[in-house]
């Protein structure tokens, strides 16, 4: 499985459990559907980019650094939309998020196999 | 004329001296005596160069031809095999500086670098394997790491060479398998006793009684090493569950510390909005 594959994979499962989290909140429990598929496709997004990276740089504290800021861009963007009252959760988001970019970030780094290019530099 | 002590030793000493004159080479110094030949340091006269030459108290066997045409970064190059006068064999080989594993293994290392040593010689000797050449008696007196940390296994399948106690696997014919208890003995003469486990492990399969019960090559053993140094479990031990979470924690503890930083942020972002 290649880089790339992993951090989708790592993306969509740690987006959806991320997003499931949401149920210990009971003033949004009834939007727990819409969040984790919203949260899902964060972390499809932020795993894709990330797996990408990996496949370019081999370096484990500098997937963790991009992980980590990915996450924490992506969280921003989806804190800014606001919920239906109009409020933001930037902390309750981002925060989260940041966590779950650098995990990404550090299992791409460490599993799944090189790129084509890489491989044949080895 | 009374003789001195020092000139009869000096006249034994060259008495000794192997008679060099029908070939190109010219001794400067002893370098090493074992059971079945002394290592002179030479110079070649022709290409003028230092090389070493070894000069065989027992009949140069028709391998050493085979020896000679094996080519690895580890193994020392054979350049010439012949017949002194007096009937003995010899042959010359590159002249390599540097710390016998003995030696070498007394000072201060780092494991890393001696199962780097141990992987070096194995490497060579999966590759003489697979040209059909056994060493017969591997042993750290055999081994020579150069200054740059270069490896080198010399004296290769010597037909009459029982082998070193210590070394000497046990069966009374010799093959590959025995090579891969003297390698189990080498790795347990420069690991030190407090290795951990899996690496104790890898020398008791390595160094088995039974040959069968041994790695069945010397690529096998030296997986097991890597996957030691990786971090992995080695075939040769099959560990319990505490060890192997022991090794998991260890292996992945930045992964754990993330884990645990996501479950501390999602606790306190909850239980500060209940306040």
């Amino acid at each position: 499985m290649n880089k790339i594959t992993i951090g989708l994979l790592m993306g969509l499962v740690l987006g959806a459990i991320d997003g499931a989290s949401a149920w210990f909140y009971p003033e949004v429990r009834s939007m727990i559907a819409g969040i984790m598929v919203g949260s899902s496709i964060k972390g499809l997004i932020v795993g894709l980019l990330t797996g990408w990276f990996a496949q370019k740089v081999r370096s484990t504290p500098w997937g963790i650094v991009v992980g980590a800021a990915l996450g924490l861009l992506f969280a921003f963007l989806v804190a800014s939309m606001g919920d239906e009252a109009g409020g933001h959760h930037y902390l309750e988001i981002m925060l989260p998020g940041f966590v779950v970019g650098a995990i990404i970030g550090f299992v791409t780094q460490k599993t799944g196999k090189a790129g084509r290019a890489e491989r044949a530099a080895l | 004329m009374d003789l001195s002590d020092a000139v009869l030793d000096r006249l034994r000493h060259v008495a000794a001296l192997p008679d060099l004159s029908a070939t190109r080479y010219e001794i400067e110094r002893e370098i090493g005596r074992g059971g079945i030949g002394v290592v002179y340091a030479v110079l070649d006269r022709d290409l003028d160069r230092r090389v070493a030459l070894k000069v065989l108290e027992v009949p140069l066997a028709g391998e050493a031809r085979l020896i000679a045409r094996l080519e690895h970064p580890a193994i020392v190059p054979i350049h010439e095999a012949g017949v002194l006068p007096d009937g003995r064999a010899f042959y010359t080989m590159k002249l390599v500086s540097g710390a016998r594993l003995d030696r070498y293994a007394d000072e201060q290392r780092s494991l890393a670098d001696r199962l780097r040593v141990v992987r070096r010689v194995g490497e060579a000797l999966a590759f003489a394997h697979s040209r059909g050449v056994i060493h017969r008696d591997l042993k750290p007196q055999n081994v020579m790491v150069g200054e740059f940390g270069e490896v080198y296994v010399m004296d290769w399948g010597v037909e009459a060479v029982g082998g070193t106690p210590g070394y000497r696997a046990p069966e009374t014919v010799l093959d590959h398998r025995s090579d891969i208890y003297a390698l189990g003995a080498l790795l347990r003469f420069v690991v030190p006793s407090s290795a951990p486990p899996a690496l104790r492990a890898v020398v008791a399969r390595a160094t088995s009684a039974d040959p069968a019960a041994r790695y069945p090559d010397v690529t096998g053993m030296l997986d097991d090493i890597e996957r030691f140094q990786e971090g992995l479990a080695v075939e040769a031990w099959s560990e319990p569950l505490w060890h192997r979470t022991k090794r998991f924690a260890s292996r992945n503890a930045l992964l754990l510390w993330l884990v645990a930083a996501y479950a501390f942020v999602k606790f306190l972002l909850f239980f500060l909005r209940t306040l």
